[in-house]
């Protein structure tokens, strides 16, 4: 075996041990790396009420209820199987709105509603015009009279 | 690949080619960055905001194409001991840094509204801003070697470990749960629409021609630098 090739074999074999070490310990942190739970994931944790947890998810279309005091809100955030109530007061940010994605900083109640101390936005990966969106909507609504009719 | 590792001949064939890739990424960097501030509609949710694509798409491509390229181009100096490609390595290593920190700073001017912080701590900043830390090691540990246009081979087993992290950037939106987005652009297709997908791809175009004339450039400083040094050198001795 030449030197060049004894080289190429440890380099191979440096570049296949490096990405499988890489790959285990990312598969390992799958759990404890994740920037939040989703309902789904909350629901299978068991996460004691009054620690301090992220949840992220969709704001199911329908969900937000304000308060009379006009700060307060309460919502729904769900993913494809679970959802899961949320309760918070002050400012949303601007892309808070039903059918969107959010993350919560905050803690589960004892009766097992999340109270979330602050909200981020979360952006979907569409990205879409908004005259385009416009229509969509509009063609939705026109969907939705002519079946109400 | 051989015959392209003679410093003479890549010269040859750099010296032209260093203008052609300059110019072309100018005109296509400009007209995309035109085209997606003033040309390009409002977003349904991000309004405005969504024009930072432009330039936070490409940056990132080129942080994490550069260290594709730093590991490539250290192991073929492992392996078949070129000069050239130590010397490439090295080249890719600023820009590469540089694009990195756009990429950063750009996604925290566009999270700040979108969002609603201009920084958390889930999987993709967090790899992506190791990557520029990454960088700044690679830098420092290839500048600590003795003399200018030295090939260290310590930079060089740097560069491969740091690949490691190119795939985690990569994955860390779809293993982890993120506050980053998930990748809108697959081999399944792109959920980015054509008004957005037309210059941003015009972008990514003009800013690696871009990157790959600042390459070329910093190589051929380089090649001249240790020729200067070996001429230097040969004086003091004669």
């Amino acid at each position: 075996m030449k030197p060049k090739h004894q080289r190429l074999l440890l380099a191979l074999i440096a570049v296949v041990a490096l990405v499988s070490a890489g790959l285990i310990a990312a598969s390992a942190l799958r759990e404890e790396a994740s920037y939040f739970y989703t309902p789904t994931t909350l629901a299978a944790a068991n996460v004691p009420p009054g620690k301090a947890i992220r949840l992220g998810g969709m704001v199911q279309k329908g969900s937000i209820v304000r308060a009379a005091d006009g700060v307060s809100i309460t919502f729904i955030v769900q993913d494809q199987e679970r959802s899961q109530k949320v309760a918070y007061r002050g400012i949303t940010p601007d892309l808070f709105v039903e059918g969107s994605g959010v993350v919560a900083d905050g803690r589960l109640r004892p009766d097992r509603v999340f109270v979330a101390e602050s909200l981020l936005a979360k952006h979907d990966e569409n990205y879409v015009p908004k005259e385009l969106a416009d229509i969509d909507m509009t063609a939705a609504e026109n969907t939705q009279n002519t079946v109400s009719q | 690949m051989h015959r392209f590792a003679n410093p003479a001949r890549f010269l040859r064939i750099a010296k032209p080619l260093t203008p052609a890739l300059f110019w072309l990424g100018l005109l296509l960097t400009l007209i995309a960055c035109i085209w997606g501030l003033f040309f390009t509609p409002t977003e349904r949710l991000m309004g405005d905001t969504v024009k930072i694509l432009f330039v936070h798409v490409p940056s990132a491509w080129l942080g994490m194409g550069g260290w594709t390229g730093i590991a490539i181009a250290s192991i073929v100096q492992l392996v078949w001991r070129h000069p050239l490609a130590g010397v490439a390595a090295r080249a890719i290593a600023v820009p590469g840094a540089t694009f990195a920190a756009i990429c950063l700073i750009t996604g925290s001017i566009w999270g700040r509204p979108t969002w609603g912080t201009w920084w958390v701590w889930d999987g993709r900043l967090t790899s992506m801003l190791v990557l520029f830390f990454l960088y700044l090691g690679y830098i420092a540990l290839s500048n600590a070697s003795s003399e200018k246009g030295d090939t260290s081979r310590v930079a060089a087993v740097f560069g491969v470990i740091g690949a490691v992290n190119i795939p985690i950037i990569n994955r860390s939106v779809v293993w982890w749960e993120s506050q980053h987005q998930k990748a809108s652009i697959t081999l399944g297709g792109s959920s980015i629409d054509t008004a957005y997908l037309v210059p941003l791809f015009i972008a990514v175009v003009g800013f690696s021609l871009l990157f790959g004339a600042l390459v070329l450039m910093r190589m051929r400083t380089a090649l001249a630098e240790m020729r200067i040094e070996a001429r230097m050198r040969r004086m003091a001795q004669g």
